[in-house]
């Protein structure tokens, strides 16, 4: 099952390496891992995508918890929530191809942020699923790169990760 | 006050009560030592290798409830002390270990004898701390040692680069401590607590199993008024030894892959079972799907929530200090009018008492040649059960757990976490200080001593009177036995050539030696060592070339699958 974590850890030197290190020691999967500071400056927050049985979240959010700058923990993903990701994709467009492109970026809500006489370079937000899709749509040959954030998240409505 | 990094950082030890530093000069820890030279307050124990010195503060840790403090200078000291730390860490033992660094302005230049300290612990310790900042030692010295011996306790490194020993601040040690991101839970659960209570009293075939967190949350008294209260058998993990009174007619012996026939028949048949500091480790249940084939109750208690259900799904999970949580379950039944089905409890002790008939530890003795078994039970009796052990890893190990009976707490000193050969001679240095005076031995085997044997000169240094017992079978006697068990005979590297004369070598260093060959001679030698109380006496068994510790379990199998002895096989 994926899942997605949402972690509060205190915003010391090392504290990315603790819970990288932590899931390659015990063999836990990241999809993506995303991590900047809050409002408060002495916090940062980190979205972990993952998956594993529910035995498997449950240690993992255990040893997460264990981490000693880690200072709070929740899945995001067990209750209504929201997830967003950034995509950057520089796409190859001169002739036809150029219409094409920007047409296809039009129906994503996609926007183009850089235009050279062969390229463009789009920016796409939305669920993981989003990006893919708009990846699959597109002719793979004119994919020059493509760079994403990672997934973040957070709950809907009341649910608030803050100590 | 304003002091330098150096002595702000022995101002804090001195503050933690810190008896003893066990640790190894070098330039980057030379402010330090420095001001351990200006100072009374604080032992420095030189040891003769850095593994030695965190072996050494961990036995003194396990054996007196304080955190041990080790100090170790940058780069090789730093990486000599990984194993230490490693041990510590397996075995949630206590520990705040200073290691030097390089100055801040050459940290990841690769300056002379520059290693990332912090990096290469950060799987095997409780937490560490890189300090750049003079104004952060006290605080951080402070973090560590909370940190060290609250909740599930473990090793904490602080890395304090040279220049930063050298500059100066204010100092005041902080009173107290408020971590937000660390606040162990003490307290367990009451709904938890009494759905536990209730589950025990409903069992018709209970069970106590009992790891060394009863040990380390000193809860082995409480542990014990429980069981008896109930009238239920109980085991122990290796780690646990001690943690209730082996001489306890409910106790049933060591569970796990060397552990008696009935411990682990009655772990695997229980209907009820009651984990306590306990993590039902690969080498206590081998095979989890195996052991899940019987339907049973687990209660589990531990002040580590991700020890719960991380191997063995449990029904009753509790958090909290063990000592908190057994006084809490033993007023509840206390109050409580229920007690245990004394017919089925009786039925089940039938049970037991007949697995026990099978006599599990028993071994053939023989005239002609020392069994080492014979070695430990004749320590045992000589001793009165009452001596500190401390034991390096292998067969002499196991035989240990066996046949030395530990009523108490705190006195069984063995690395049951990492397995690390070389520990037991360092870790007993620091337990003969922490006790000075008291009987301290050292069973070791002869590959494993010669892993730090060089501490033999520590031992001089300062008098320590340790008792060393080498069940020496000229093989690394475990890899030996699992060669003969699973490998067709092939003893590939596990035969130990070439070995010199122990007897002499402890006389090089300026102590006693004594070989011993035959079974009369055993006694009379031990009791000889014992009575040289200022003497470090080291007793050269040459034991049965190939005997093998029986019960066991192979990898893979399960708890009721045990091989009794080699007929078994
Ligand atoms: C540092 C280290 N290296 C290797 C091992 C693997 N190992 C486990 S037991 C053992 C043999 C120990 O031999 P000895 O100390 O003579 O004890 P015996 O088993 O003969 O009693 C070895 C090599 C280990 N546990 N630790």
């Amino acid at each position: 099952m994926r899942h997605v974590l949402s972690l509060l850890l205190e915003n010391e030197a090392g504290a990315l390496s603790r819970v990288s290190g932590l899931f390659s020691a015990r063999g836990y999967n990241i999809e993506s891992l995303t991590v900047a500071a809050t409002e408060d400056a002495s916090m940062s927050r980190m979205t972990i995508l993952t998956t594993g049985s529910d035995e498997v979240i449950e240690q993992i959010t255990k040893q997460l918890n264990k981490l000693i700058d880690v200072v709070k923990v929740i899945d995001v993903s067990e209750a209504p929530h929201i997830e967003r990701e950034l995509m950057l994709i520089k796409v190859h467009a001169v002739g036809k191809d150029r219409e094409e492109v920007k047409r296809l970026s039009d129906i994503f809500r996609g926007r183009i942020i850089d235009v050279t006489d062969s390229s463009y370079v789009i920016e796409l937000t939305g669920t993981q699923e989003k990006l893919d899709s708009f990846i699959g749509a597109i002719d793979a040959g004119l994919i020059l790169e493509t760079v994403r954030s990672g997934v973040c998240g957070l709950g809907r409505g009341d649910r608030v990760l803050k100590i | 006050m304003v002091l330098t990094g150096a002595e702000i950082v022995v101002r804090c030890l001195q503050e933690e009560k810190v008896e003893y530093v066990f640790g190894y000069p070098g330039g980057s820890v030379l402010f330090l030592y420095d001001e351990l030279f200006k100072q009374d307050k604080i032992r420095h124990v030189l040891v003769r290798h850095e593994q030695a010195a965190v072996h050494a503060a961990d036995g003194y840790a396990r054996t007196t409830n304080n955190v041990g403090v080790a100090m170790v200078t940058s780069g090789p000291g730093a990486t000599n002390a990984v194993t230490g730390i490693a041990t510590a860490n397996m075995d949630s033992i206590p520990l705040v270990v200073i290691s030097g660094q390089v100055p801040t302005g050459a940290i990841g230049l690769d300056a002379f004898q520059e290693v990332d300290m912090v990096g290469i612990t950060r799987p095997c310790v409780k937490h560490n701390f890189l300090v750049k900042d003079v104004r952060d030692i006290a605080a951080t010295l402070k973090k560590a040692f909370y940190i060290a011996r609250t909740g599930r306790p473990g090793p904490v490194v602080v890395d304090i680069p040279k220049d930063v020993t050298a500059q100066r601040c204010e100092y005041e040690y902080p009173k107290s401590i408020h971590m937000r991101s660390y606040n162990p839970v003490t307290k367990g659960h009451t709904g938890q607590i009494r759905k536990a209570v209730q589950l025990l009293l409903e069992a018709q075939r209970p069970m106590i199993y009992a790891g060394g967190g009863v040990v380390l949350g000193n809860a082995a008294e409480k542990l014990t008024k429980l069981a008896r209260l109930l009238g239920y058998p109980c085991t122990n993990t290796l780690m646990g030894l001690g943690g209730f009174p082996a001489s306890d007619k409910q106790f049933v012996g060591m569970v796990g892959m060397h552990g008696t026939y009935e411990a682990n028949m009655g772990m695997h048949y229980s209907d009820v079972l009651l984990a306590v500091g306990a993590r039902f480790d690969d080498r206590v249940v081998g095979n989890t799907e195996h052991f899940m084939q019987e339907s049973r109750k687990i209660i589990h208690v531990d002040i580590d929530p991700s020890s719960i259900s991380k191997r063995v799904r449990v029904d009753v999970p509790i958090v909290g200090d063990l000592g908190e949580v057994l006084d809490e379950m033993i007023s509840q039944l206390e109050a409580s009018k229920e007690r245990p089905n004394a017919e089925g409890l009786a039925a089940w002790w039938r049970q037991i008492d007949e697995w026990r008939r099978r006599d599990s530890l028993g071994y053939k003795n023989s005239d002609e040649v020392i069994k080492p078994q014979y070695v430990v039970q004749k320590l045992w009796e000589v001793t009165g059960g009452d001596a500190f052990v401390a034991t390096d890893v292998g067969q002499h190990q196991m035989w240990s757990a066996q046949y030395y009976r530990f009523d108490k707490p705190r006195r069984w000193v063995t690395s049951g976490g990492l397995g690390t050969m070389g520990f037991g001679l360092p870790a007993a240095m620091g337990v003969q200080l922490a006790h000075p005076g008291s009987p301290v031995a050292c069973i070791t085997g002869e590959g494993s001593i010669q892993m730090c044997i060089q501490e033999l000169s520590t031992c001089k240094q300062y008098r320590l009177p340790i008792k060393i017992l080498s069940l020496n079978n000229r093989y690394l006697g475990m890899v030996r036995q699992w060669q003969e068990l699973f490998h067709g005979n092939r003893y590939s590297e596990s035969y130990m050539d070439s070995l010199p004369d122990f007897a002499k070598l402890a006389d090089a260093y300026g102590h006693v030696g004594l070989q011993i060959t035959k079974p009369s001679d055993v006694e009379g030698a031990i009791r000889e060592a014992f009575k040289r109380k200022n003497d470090l006496v080291f007793l050269d068994f040459r034991v049965e070339q190939t005997e093998n510790v029986y019960p066991m379990i192979q990898g893979g199998k399960g708890l009721n699958e045990m091989i009794l002895s080699a007929e078994g096989l």
